[in-house]
């Protein structure tokens, strides 16, 4: 069991700040995120796009704000517990008890959810009759690519990930490649190296076609996939990888008991305490009269929610409102000089 | 302010007509008054695919036509075709008057 003052769950750039601010005023945290790495959704979904509203900031990308934020909480050496996700969180006496998907077990006083729109999860087929295959022979992520040695993989997808294992996968399999329009998205050396496969050989593709259906007893024989004009190709298979980027589900943060409002969670703009004790929840996540979904607006929610933890932290001490430019504490606790 | 009627048409069949403020998007006007169906998880951003429509044909060919960027985000939508668009990257204007979208049996 992980003892801590504060657990955040999310490390996208709201919950990144919030470590900061929770540093800052002596408060001890950890980090949870289902993700690989830290930055939510500005690392999964736009690292590249540069973002305009950040105060003082004129101009930065998704990746430039996440590794801005990294540098800015190095001196609380926060650990972070990544592709690992919340399951389940109960109240024993004042402490809350965390459990992960992963056996992960946190003892803190407060919890602050800094979850965005939810935890990052693969896109999957929509053809329901496959779904006992998913997870056997129908595979959304790659853990042990010797599995497919010798053996024919049917990819599906036009990004990176479907471009990239297609490639590394034509030296030992026999290789599929099926996406949804004639156009791939993926860089430019890949979709080249594709082509250069198919010419070879190495690899069939078939484009316009979607996934319409699976046949197999216990495992996968073969599938259909449909063409945009209705037509269809049967192909035998033993695998099928789906590459279709993730989605955001809330998860299992619907059955904790807190209020919700369409997949928000309502919140006093105090503290940003929810109708749990302890619990409080900041970023695109929470909803309040005037709520922005902006990182700027997220910034403010953590340094008012970390404030409000305080209290459970530290029960028998006054909260000191100080600047980081004249406390000597709180320039201790970020290591830095006078 | 100018208005313009969309209807959009949920899986099930339901069918909801509202006027829609012009210079709005197609996606707002279905979040600001309650449509299930459309998500838009990211908020407007083109970068998740969850506010995916399909437009009436008659439609299609006059909208604005696709950015780059919205192509590539609709090969992750859910069942996508070739009617399909991001309801987040259409904005209403009174050439839109009586735009008709169906809404996927999901979003993801």
């Amino acid at each position: 069991m992980i003892k801590t003052d504060t657990l955040i769950i999310g490390a996208g750039p709201v919950g990144l700040f919030c470590v900061h601010q929770l540093g800052i005023i002596g408060l001890k945290c950890e980090v949870v995120d289902n993700l690989d790495k830290i930055g939510g959704q500005c690392i999964e979904l736009y690292p590249d796009k540069p973002i305009y509203d950040i105060p003082a900031v004129p101009e930065c990308t998704g990746e430039e704000l996440t590794n801005n934020l990294i540098e800015q909480i190095k001196a609380f050496k926060t650990k972070f517990h990544l592709n690992e996700r919340v399951e389940e969180i109960k109240k024993v006496e004042k402490k809350w008890i965390t459990k992960t998907n992963k056996g992960t077990e946190f003892e803190s006083s407060s919890i602050i959810i800094a979850a965005g729109v939810g935890s990052f999860e693969p896109r999957k087929f929509p053809t329901k009759e496959i779904e006992k295959y998913e997870g056997k022979q129908i595979l959304y992520s790659i853990r042990d690519k010797t599995v497919f040695k010798d053996k024919t993989v049917s990819i599906f997808g036009g990004g990176d990930s479907a471009l990239d294992w297609a490639i590394e996968l034509s030296n030992t399999s026999k290789v599929i490649l099926v996406h949804r329009r004639d156009d791939f998205r993926g860089m430019q050396a890949s979709i080249n190296k594709i082509n250069k496969l198919k010419e070879e050989g190495k690899i069939e593709i078939y484009t316009k076609y979607q996934l319409e259906a699976a046949q197999g007893k216990e495992k996968i024989e073969s599938i259909n996939i449909k063409r945009d004009d209705k037509t269809i190709k049967k192909i035998k298979t033993d695998y099928v990888l789906g590459f279709f980027g993730l989605i955001m589900k809330l998860g299992p943060i619907a059955d904790w008991g807190l209020n919700l409002d369409k997949k928000t969670v309502p919140v006093n703009t105090e503290s940003f305490e929810t109708n749990k004790e302890g619990i409080f929840a900041i970023g695109d996540i929470c909803s309040y009269p005037g709520k922005l979904k902006l990182i700027l607006s997220g910034f403010h929610e953590g340094a008012l929610a970390a404030r409000g933890c305080f209290k459970y932290a530290k029960p028998d001490e006054k909260y000191r409102f100080e600047f980081t430019t004249s406390s000597k504490a709180v320039k201790n606790r970020l290591g830095v000089e006078e | 302010m100018s208005m313009a009627k969309i209807t959009y048409i949920e899986n099930s069949g339901s069918s909801h007509t509202i006027e829609v403020a012009n210079g709005l998007s197609v996606m707002e006007g279905a979040v600001q008054n309650d449509i299930p169906g459309i998500d838009a998880d990211c908020g407007g951003g083109m970068a998740c695919a969850t506010c995916h429509v399909y437009v009436k044909e008659e439609w299609f060919d006059k909208l604005i036509k696709k950015e780059d960027g919205e192509e590539d985000m609709l090969d992750m939508a859910y069942e996508p075709n070739k009617f399909s668009r991001l309801s987040c990257q259409v904005i209403v204007s009174d050439e839109l008057d009586g735009l008709t979208v169906s809404i996927p049996s999901k979003q993801g």
